[in-house]
């Protein structure tokens, strides 16, 4: 039997996945799938300890091992001026130690051997010498006077601030609070949590010594980035160094930043002459790589009584670790996009102060499949939301809907600066309930708290901010945030399209052939995208922040406008017409009111290889930059059903509906798989994951069994999604970029719902991650009977 | 020690340490990249191979276990331009994202359906409990699996590859 698989596909169609092919026959191919002729691999000894002094460090044993060809310390890097690297945060971060260490895991010697079991052996045969000094693990101890200096290397740091920021009208917000008839206060944390996808980090280097070139296969979402940061931090030239990213085994913002073991495996390679490979495991991953969130937060709304918003305010303490590699769209961003807080709101006045912290933990805070802090925001707003519909007897329905801006006000310019996309948010939301049925729902709940069951109905509606972003006010590093695509048509039709956004899973092979098809009118299987490989790709700043469809989905477009231009022109040879007398009409120029007088594509396409007008170059190919005018911003209205285990504590997710606005969809398929992902993580998030530790700093979560994700069991049988269509104002496509809304906008619902099913117990707030003991403890506080 | 693996069909031979895991002799010794590791605590089923017809964690088997036994990894599952129904249905059901997770869940999958040609869906949910998926929320995995399931004929279609 065969099934036929369709072809033909173009924007907007369900088109099954160009690269599913090679991932379903096991044969992607990841880092760690390479097999180069002599390559070593590599181990990282890691500190045991979450702060202490180093006073030597003997590797004189490991090199006797008969399969070590190299150990390299912060002492030897320090000799080469990389025993520090900068962040993405203007930060500095330690290589390898050379003075302390400031969190567990943090990376000390690099081991380089025949094989991967004998570099994991060595480390055993290399003694430091720490000295063990006090430790930072609560957030708010970093402030104390009396708290150690974590970041004694740079000699302006007297305390722990890394950064203290305000942003919007505070005695605005304060004149509104003052005059209030109703103000609420709630205080939350945003735990720690971890991306953790399933392929870990890691990379190769290749220095061939014969041509002076670096090769560097690295997990990374922006390798041409990558390129540059590795140039300035080795001192090599940038045309010398080649990062290919290969297939990524998901990102979610892990792989934005550069890791001590690139830099490593780089300096191991340059002196050795070899390819060497590091990949981390996943106790690595999870104890040293970027983490997300840890943001301590104090949310607060001023009302009339009758529900009308008249002012936020917000105060957060966020906790960057033991280094600042926080990812922030520029140094004006030091809280990425939290400034987003008023999200869909039409609220009068705002105001937010932060502090930013260093403590004795893994370094970051990435951007979880988030644009740059949203999640945060979103989460603080929502969460305080239904505080204060609690505080007014209101419904959370009424009391959002009261306060949606309204789509007349689109593009609405925000108190915060923003200037939105255009949106329909009362209509999201109307979709959400209709298809949750939400009068029959409430009436559910009644019977069941007759029962004495304990049932909640959880809301979230929310506008995120993507898409960065706009020269005018963002770049990473100061390089600025555009995006671009390279587009060649071949002889017979058929197309390349190279571009300098990264998948991690995203489907941009499928995606953006699609938007090729629709501009050019050839059928997606017939075009080719490639990505990944900075010497064969235009530059480009990465996937992160939902960027691919906003920047780089919009460079496709452009692109392809541009090659359609010259189209016409040799169309208007061909057809002997003048261009003006041309239409584009159903994928090809026609001379208008003549519909057979016309040029497909391929004919075109042919003729810019063989038949050019006399004042035209031959090819047919274009390059853009594109620089997007402003964010574009998703929104989305989420409902979320749960029932309570009284006696265990178990929170099951009975049901989840999520509508998103996404703007224009590409392909309707791989959006709603973005959706489902993003929703299962963010239900990771709100009952099971968080990254702990005890009082002497000590990683808690470090492997699958102690950080839990959701299987396939903890996830609603079905992710029930609608769509409402604004198309964006200002992007090429009506794009808006989508795979993080559901990250973003189901957290809040979750915990929403659970405080909804508590709130008969006077419950008004509980801290994420809502596991079985949490969630127990505070049914027994309240008196809850077991049975 | 020397040890000799059915592998995909195929006799393999090679001298390897006592403590080799399963999955570094298929990935390294072999080559057979498309077993994945993901966290060392057979926790995610990346490394998810067949060990005589039945799904192990490759990573907390070792190879010297293997010795003498017939084991069968994603490569070995379909040919070519062949694809098994499974992988079909990823395809079709969009059941894959980053594809990390992918050929761990077709193994672990392919041994529920040799056993269970029509299960229900929550066999499907508690047969891949053990294979982690942070991409897709793992509902069109089930269909997926569904797919190849309604799809069932006793030999492998053939398709555009």
């Amino acid at each position: 039997m065969a099934v036929e698989t369709r072809q033909g596909h173009t924007f907007g169609d369900r088109m099954p996945r160009k690269e599913d092919g090679r991932f379903i026959r096991g044969r992607g191919k990841y880092v760690d799938d390479l097999q180069l002729p002599g390559m070593l691999h590599s181990a990282i000894l890691r500190s045991p300890f979450a702060h202490a002094r180093i006073n030597g460090i003997d590797v004189s044993a490991a090199l006797e091992h008969p399969k070590v060809r190299a150990v390299i310390t912060g002492k030897d890097l320090e000799e080469q001026g990389l025993a520090w690297m900068p962040t993405i945060a203007g930060d500095t971060q330690a290589v390898l130690a050379t003075d302390k260490v400031r969190f567990q895991g943090q990376e000390v010697a690099f081991v380089v051997a025949d094989d991967r079991y004998s570099a994991q052996d060595a480390l055993e045969l290399i003694e430091v010498d720490y000295e063990p000094l006090p430790v930072i693990v609560e957030t708010p101890r970093a402030l104390d006077p009396e708290a150690p200096v974590i970041r004694d290397d740079k000699a302006e740091q007297t305390n722990n601030v890394i950064f203290e920021w305000d942003h919007g009208d505070k005695e605005a917000t304060e004149r509104a609070f003052r005059e209030a008839d109703v103000t609420v206060k709630q205080e939350m944390i945003y735990p720690r949590v971890h991306p953790a996808p399933m392929e870990t980090c890691g990379a190769v280097a290749d220095y061939d010594v014969g041509t002076g070139k670096m090769t560097l296969w690295v997990t990374s979402q922006a390798p041409h980035a990558h390129r540059t940061l590795a140039a300035i931090v080795t001192g090599l030239a940038e045309q010398q160094i080649r990062v290919i990213s290969p297939d990524i085994g998901g990102g979610f913002g892990n792989k934005v930043p550069i890791y001590p073991g690139y830099v490593c495996v780089a300096v191991a390679s340059l002196v050795l002459g070899r390819p060497v490979k590091w990949m981390e495991s996943r106790a690595e991953n999870l104890m040293s790589t970027s983490f997300a969130r840890d943001y301590h937060m104090v949310g607060e709304i001023a009302a009339t009584k009758d529900g009308n918003i008249l002012g936020v305010r917000v105060d957060v303490l966020s906790d960057h670790g033991a280094f600042n590699a926080h990812a922030q769209p520029g140094d004006i961003w030091p809280m990425g996009f939290f400034a987003i807080f008023p999200s869909c709101y039409d609220a009068p006045a705002a105001y937010a102060e932060a502090t930013g912290v260093y403590s004795n933990k893994a370094p970051g805070g990435i951007a979880y499949r988030c644009s740059f802090r949203v999640t945060e925001a979103i989460y603080l707003m929502e969460r305080t939301m239904d505080v204060l519909a609690d505080e007014l007897g209101m419904d959370p329905v009424e009391l959002r809907r009261k306060n949606l801006i309204p789509a007349e006000k689109q593009p609405y310019e925000s108190v915060m600066g923003w200037t939105y996309d255009g949106g329909d948010y009362h209509a999201a939301l109307d979709e959400a309930l209709r298809i949750a049925d939400y009068p029959a729902l409430l009436e559910e709940q009644r019977e069941a708290r007759e029962q004495g069951r304990i049932m909640g109905i959880g809301v979230s509606t929310f506008t995120e901010i993507v898409g960065a972003g706009p020269k005018k006010k963002c770049h990473i590093a100061g390089l600025e945030m555009f995006d671009s695509a390279e587009l060649r048509m071949h002889p017979t039709g058929k197309a390349v399209l190279k571009i300098g956004v990264q998948s991690q899973g995203q489907g941009h092979e499928t995606t953006f052939a699609q938007i090729v098809a629709g501009e050019l009118g050839i059928p997606a299987e017939d075009v080719e995208v490639h990505h990944g490989d900075t010497d064969h790709t235009p530059y480009g700043l990465g996937t992160y922040g939902s960027r691919s469809t906003p920047v780089g989905g919009a460079a496709a477009a452009v692109v392809s406008r541009k090659v359609r231009e010259k189209a016409k022109k040799i169309a208007a040879h061909l057809l002997e017409a003048a261009e003006g007398d041309l239409e584009w009409e159903n994928g090809g120029f026609q001379v208008k009111g003549s519909p057979n007088q016309r040029k497909e594509m391929a004919e075109i396409a042919f003729a810019a290889y063989t038949n050019t007008p006399p004042d035209e170059e031959a090819g047919l190919e274009g390059v853009a930059y594109y620089d997007p005018p402003e964010m574009t911003y998703p929104f989305g209205a989420y409902v979320c059903v749960v029932e309570i285990d009284k006696g265990t504590g178990q929170v099951e997710v009975k049901r989840f509906i999520a509508v998103d606005d996404c703007g224009v969809r590409i392909n309707p398929m791989i959006v709603e798989g973005q959706i489902h992902g993003g929703l299962a993580q963010g239900i990771g998030t709100a009952l099971m994951e968080v990254i702990q530790f005890d009082e002497e700093g000590n990683h808690l979560n470090s492997n699958f069994m102690d950080y839990l994700i959701p299987t396939s069991m903890e996830v609603p049988k079905v992710w029930e999604t609608g769509e409402t269509v604004t198309p964006s104002t200002h992007h090429p496509l009506g794009a808006r970029g989508v795979a993080e809304s559901p990250t973003v906008g189901s957290p809040a619902a979750v915990v929403n719902a659970v405080v909804d099913a508590l709130s008969p117990y006077g419950v008004r707030h509980v801290d994420m991650p809502l596991t079985p003991s949490k969630v127990w403890g505070v049914l027994r506080e309240n008196g809850v009977e077991p049975f | 020690m020397r040890i000799q693996v059915n592998v995909n069909g195929e006799p393999r031979e090679a001298d390897v340490e006592p403590r080799l895991l399963l999955v570094h002799f298929v990935r390294d010794t072999l080559g057979l990249t498309g077993t994945h590791w993901g966290c060392d605590t057979s926790n995610c089923g990346a490394c998810t191979v067949h060990l005589d017809g039945e799904p192990v964690k490759s990573c907390t088997v070792l190879a010297v276990r293997a010795n003498g036994h017939d084991v069968t990894t994603i490569e070995g599952v379909s040919s070519g331009a062949d694809l098994s129904l499974l992988q079909q249905g990823f395809r079709e059901e969009h059941g894959l994202q980053c594809g990390f997770c992918t050929p761990g869940m077709i193994m672990t999958a392919t041994a529920l359906l040799e056993r269970t040609p029509r299960p229900s869906e929550d066999e499907i949910r508690e047969a891949i409990s053990g294979n982690l998926c942070r991409c897709t929320g793992y509902q069109y995995i089930i269909k997926s699996i569904e797919w190849a399931a309604k799809h069932n004929a006793p030999t492998r279609v053939e398709v555009m590859p």
